[in-house]
Parts: C-alpha cells; sequence; structure tokens
C-alpha cells in the first residue's frame, strides 16, 4: 500500500473520530501522563496495570484457597485456624493438616459427586457436538446474508439471562408442564412422563446454555475450509460422505476440541442448572462445593474440593488455552 | 463452499437446533399472558392478560435488585473495557517480554473457569484482605464490582485480540513513520480501530455483570442482593408467572438492542471497507 493511501486512511478516521476523541482528552489524562508514557514508562504501565489487578484478584486468590484447604475448621469468624502461629519470639509453627483431604476420600459422597459431574459434563458435551456440528455446518456453507441472520439467532439467546432460560425449562418438563400436556393431549401418554429432577433433564439444561459455545468455535473453523478441497475429493471418486470423513472432519479437529473444553469444563462446576432441574439424591461437586462453604461453614473442606476439582480441570483447561491461543494469534 | 448433492440432514438439525433454542423462551413468553397462577395450564376465557406485568412493576424488592444490578452491570462493564482493552493490545502488539506467557494464561483461564471456584477463591481473598489491611470493610457492592471486573475483562480482551489480530499493523507502523509517537499512534489509528471490540466487549461485560448469580451470591453481603439472587429465590420454589413477566421484559430489551446493534455495526463494517477501497484507488 502506497504512503498516501495508508495517510489517506490515516486522516479518515482522523476526521470520523475526531470530535469524540477531542472530548475525550479535553477531560481525559493529564498531559504529565502522557509525557511519562512517552519516556518508555508507558508500557510497563500499560503492561503493569491489568496484570497487577490479575494477579491480585485471580492468581492470588487461589493461593489462599490452598492454603486454607490445609487449616483446621475453628467457629470463629473467619471460620478457620491459621496455618501458622508464631511460638514465642522466634520460632513459627506451621501446621499443614491433610484432615481435609483424607476427608474427601474418605466419604463417598464427594467421591461419586466428583465422577457424577464428569459423567454429567462429559455426555452433555457430547449431545452439545452433535448437534452443534451440523449447525455449525450448515450456517458456514449459508449464503452470507443467511449466515450473519443465523449467527445473530445463535447469539441472541446467549445475551439473555441464562438464569432465566433455565427457569424456562421448568415450565416445559414439569409433570404439569408444556411437553406433558401436549402429549397428554395428543393421546401419547396417558400418565405424565417425570422429566424434571432427572439426568435427562440436566443434560438438556447444560446442552441449551452451552450451545453457542460449541458452535461458534466450530463456525470459526468450519467458514475457513477451501472449498477446492472438497472438489478434488469429489474429483477423485470420493462419496460426499467419505469426503466429510477424510477432509472436512479432520481439518475440523481445532474447532471440536475448543468447542468441547469451552462446554465441558465449565460443565463440570457448573451449579444452578443441576440445582433448578437435577436429582436431589445425587449431586454435582459445584452443588458440594457451595453446600459445604454456605450450609456447612466448613470453609476448609470447601477449599479441599475446590483444590481438587481445579486439580481435575488442570489438563483441560491448558488445552483449551493452547488452542485459544493458537485461534488468536492466527489473522483470519 | 457446495457440496455435489443437497442433502437433507443438514437443514434438518439447523431447523430443530433453532427450536430447540426458541421453543422455550417463546413459551415462556406466551405463559407470561396467562391468567391462571398455575403457569403452564393456559386459562383461555380470562387470557391474555397483562395483570403479571403490573404485579411485576409494582414488586418493591425486584425493582431495587434491578437497579443495584444495572449499576453494577455499568461500573464492571466499564472497568472490563478499559483492563480487557490493555491487556488485548499487550498481547496482540507487544511482542516479547517477561511474563507474557502467565499474562494470557490468567486471562484465557477466567473464561472456563467454573463459577463456583472463582466465586469461592475471590470470597476468601476478599476476606484475607479484610484480616491483614482492613480493606473492603465488609463485602457487597464493592466486592461484586471488582469479582465481574476480573471475569469480564477476559472477555473483553479475547474480543480485542482477535480484532487487532485482523489488521495488519501497516496503518500504527505509517502513522510511526510519519512521526507519531505511541500514544498519539494508540490515539488516532488503534483506538479507532479496536473500537466496535470495545464497544462489543462493552456490552457483552455488561450482560454478564447483569446474569451472574454464582460469583455474586460468594462475594455479596447483606444489602447487595442482585436481580439474579431475587429471581433465582423465587424460581427455586417453583414456577412463577411474574418471573415470566420479567423474563419477556428482559428479551425484547435485550433482542432490540442486539438487532439495532448488529444492524448499525453492519452499516458501519459496510462503510469502512468502501473507505479502505477508496483509499486505496486514491493512492494508487
Amino acid at each position: 500500500m502506497s504512503r498516501q493511501g495508508r495517510l489517506a486512511i490515516f486522516e479518515r478516521y482522523a476526521q470520523r473520530w475526531g470530535p469524540f476523541w477531542n472530548l475525550f482528552y479535553r477531560f481525559g489524562p493529564p498531559r504529565w501522563s502522557l509525557l511519562l508514557l512517552q519516556n518508555g514508562w508507558g508500557r510497563n504501565l500499560v503492561i503493569g496495570v491489568p496484570y497487577l489487578w490479575l494477579t491480585l484478584f485471580f492468581l492470588i486468590p487461589f493461593v489462599i484457597v490452598l492454603k486454607i484447604s490445609f487449616s483446621e475448621i475453628r467457629i470463629a469468624m473467619p471460620p478457620y485456624a491459621p496455618l501458622w502461629e508464631w511460638v514465642g519470639d522466634t520460632a513459627i509453627s506451621i501446621k499443614l493438616n491433610f484432615a481435609n483431604y483424607r476427608y474427601l476420600f474418605s466419604d463417598s459422597l464427594y467421591v461419586s459427586s466428583y465422577l457424577y459431574s464428569m459423567q454429567v459434563a462429559a455426555i452433555s458435551t457430547f449431545f452439545c457436538l452433535l448437534l452443534g456440528y451440523p449447525m455449525a455446518y450448515g450456517i458456514a456453507r449459508a449464503s452470507p446474508a443467511a449466515r450473519n441472520l443465523c449467527l445473530m439467532l445463535i447469539i441472541l439467546p446467549f445475551w439473555t439471562s441464562f438464569l432465566l432460560r433455565v427457569y424456562a425449562w421448568i415450565g416445559l418438563l414439569k409433570n404439569n408442564g408444556v411437553i406433558n400436556n401436549v402429549l397428554m393431549a395428543l393421546g401419547i401418554v396417558d400418565q405424565p412422563i417425570t422429566m424434571m429432577q432427572t439426568d435427562f433433564a440436566v443434560y438438556i439444561g447444560i446442552v441449551y446454555s452451552y450451545l453457542p459455545f460449541m458452535i461458534l468455535p466450530l463456525y470459526t473453523n468450519l467458514e475457513k475450509h477451501d472449498p477446492t478441497l472438497l472438489e478434488a475429493a469429489a474429483d477423485l471418486g470420493a462419496k460426499p460422505a467419505k469426503a466429510f470423513f477424510r477432509v472436512t472432519l479432520p481439518l475440523s479437529m481445532p474447532g471440536i476440541f475448543a468447542g468441547c473444553l469451552l462446554v465441558f469444563i465449565p460443565a463440570v462446576g457448573e451449579y444452578v442448572i443441576p440445582s433448578l432441574l437435577g436429582r436431589t439424591d445425587q449431586l454435582m461437586i459445584g452443588r458440594v462445593l457451595s453446600d459445604e462453604f454456605f450450609a456447612n461453614r466448613d470453609w476448609p473442606v470447601a477449599g479441599a474440593v475446590a483444590i481438587l476439582m481445579l486439580l481435575m480441570l488442570v489438563v483441560p483447561i491448558m488445552l483449551f488455552q493452547h488452542f485459544q491461543g493458537r485461534e488468536l494469534r492466527k489473522p483470519s | 463452499m457446495s457440496l455435489p448433492r443437497r442433502s437433507i440432514f443438514v437443514p434438518t438439525v439447523l431447523a430443530f437446533g433453532f427450536a430447540f433454542l426458541y421453543v422455550p423462551i417463546l413459551s415462556m413468553m406466551f405463559f407470561s399472558l396467562n391468567n391462571s397462577s398455575l403457569v403452564t395450564v393456559w386459562d383461555g376465557p380470562n387470557s391474555p392478560t397483562l395483570k403479571w406485568y403490573v404485579k411485576l412493576l409494582n414488586n418493591r424488592p425486584i425493582l431495587d435488585a434491578a437497579w443495584l444490578s444495572i449499576k453494577i452491570a455499568a461500573v464492571n462493564a466499564t472497568g472490563a473495557a478499559v483492563l480487557g482493552t490493555l491487556v488485548g493490545l499487550v498481547l496482540a502488539r507487544f511482542g516479547r517480554f517477561r511474563g507474557r506467557t502467565l499474562l494470557s494464561a490468567i486471562t484465557t483461564a477466567p473464561l472456563v473457569m467454573p463459577e463456583v471456584i472463582t466465586g469461592l477463591s475471590m470470597l476468601l481473598l476478599f476476606v484475607a484482605l479484610e484480616q491483614w489491611i482492613g480493606w473492603p470493610s465488609g463485602r457487597g457492592v464493592t466486592t461484586i464490582t471488582i469479582a465481574h471486573i476480573t471475569f469480564s475483562m477476559s472477555y473483553v480482551s479475547v474480543i480485542v485480540q482477535s480484532r487487532l489480530a485482523s489488521f495488519d499493523e501497516s496503518l500504527e507502523e505509517a502513522a510511526m513513520d510519519l512521526g507519531a509517537r505511541p500514544p498519539r499512534v494508540f490515539r488516532s489509528i488503534t483506538l479507532p480501530l479496536i473500537f466496535p471490540a470495545i464497544l462489543s466487549g462493552w456490552l457483552l461485560s455488561f450482560t454478564l455483570s447483569w446474569d451472574d448469580l454464582v460469583i455474586s451470591q460468594f462475594v455479596a453481603g447483606p444489602g447487595s442482593t442482585t436481580l439474579p439472587m431475587v429471581i433465582f429465590s423465587k424460581v427455586r420454589l417453583g414456577v412463577s408467572p411474574d418471573v415470566n413477566a420479567l423474563a419477556t421484559i428482559m428479551v425484547l430489551i435485550v433482542a432490540t438492542g442486539v438487532v439495532v446493534s448488529a444492524v448499525v455495526m453492519q452499516r458501519q463494517e459496510r462503510r469502512r471497507q468502501r473507505e479502505v477501497q477508496m483509499a486505496l484507488a486514491s493512492g494508487e
């Protein structure tokens, strides 16, 4: 691009946004801050401020959770004993207490909650993929206008309240709810089917709430595929199904991974959906954590539950960061 | 991309998927007009009625909670937009520096971190901070806002980063060649270019905060009951018709907003492309 071409774009932007930025800068940062920015301090400042924020409010909290998970419960505020205490003037006594972790493994309630959460998350992720993949595929192949409309329709529910969308399913699934009323009016069943407080309801809730998270990464991937690859496969005699399994599916693996992780990881710790739709005899681990914390006021055990959940999710989270980083570095 | 033969499978699934997404919302809106308090049993003779809307608008606790949620969401969105933009800029444009990997890790982790873990760790931090330095004294609106900013800024940074990745650095380099210092380049080139991304990040952060139940529940204190908390305690007791009315109002507002902003953004994007083409044509 020529110098003048760049300059022309530059000037156009300056014109369009000019008045707005002038206003912003009149009431914005004072002159000395700009001076600071110009002397290389700016770079450090721009990196430093968000870094400090995230370290203080995201990283350090995990250290504190880890610390509290090793302490003893005590009846006070805050309800846990300090890990280290001064003995006399010169010595510190550190008490690491593994009892919370031992307790989690000794009581089958916790182990089964962990396994159940993984199972629910895995099954829901699978159904999410089953529904989301063909949808993403269809949207990626639609005409540009239809594509934009479809994408908007996918995202729109995501902007409305998550809580209310889960709530909507209560009205559909309960015994005198819409689905049972319709089925009985049509004479398909004579007894209402129990759907609330079952695994089925939780799967529905998770698939429903997380579907956009599955579709969007898949769509981003599928949209970039080169159509000539499929034509080449067809020329070489591959049937559409075979071309799909040999060309499209392998190419879309990064999208599948990203989508599945984006659904699976938060679903493991899901709290709202199982609380509203799920079983009462088998709790998911997110609910167990919150009950330990709020109902039993046992902060150390709640901390231990959180640390173990984090350990389970470390590998999926790192995989997610790997795919996410690759996606963001690549210009679209 | 076109397939040699059009199959019926993909359109069917697409239609089913959209039905799956919209039937619950539409049914909720439909039954908000129902006269019966049994929500899902249609009371034909007396419906449709707006009585649940009237009841809702006279419900003081819900209105107060909604107003509080709006205030928190607005402050959160602004804070998250500023911090998230900085992170996005740093990660996309600042090249290598010490600690870059860690920064990128702690900005993407909140995207998938289960809410109960984030909520618990935040609360324990606030409790510990209060013990050590006496701030924040007690929990309430401040702690909720800080917690919300921390997870919202990740979303903003992802949006800003992908927007920055879609522009090459030639514009910024051109401005530098013309003698502009980095702050000036940011103000005149980068900021206008990523402004749509910041705006959608702001909106997304607003709704994330407006919608958040779990993290707020952990870090809230007495007197800071947000709207999702009120809804959750109502909904736990079963379906209630005024929640349907509330949901309908929210869906309508959001739908209008999303449609309007989509149209505006599309128009701006088109104008931008036209200007780039014109500039290219005039320059060569």
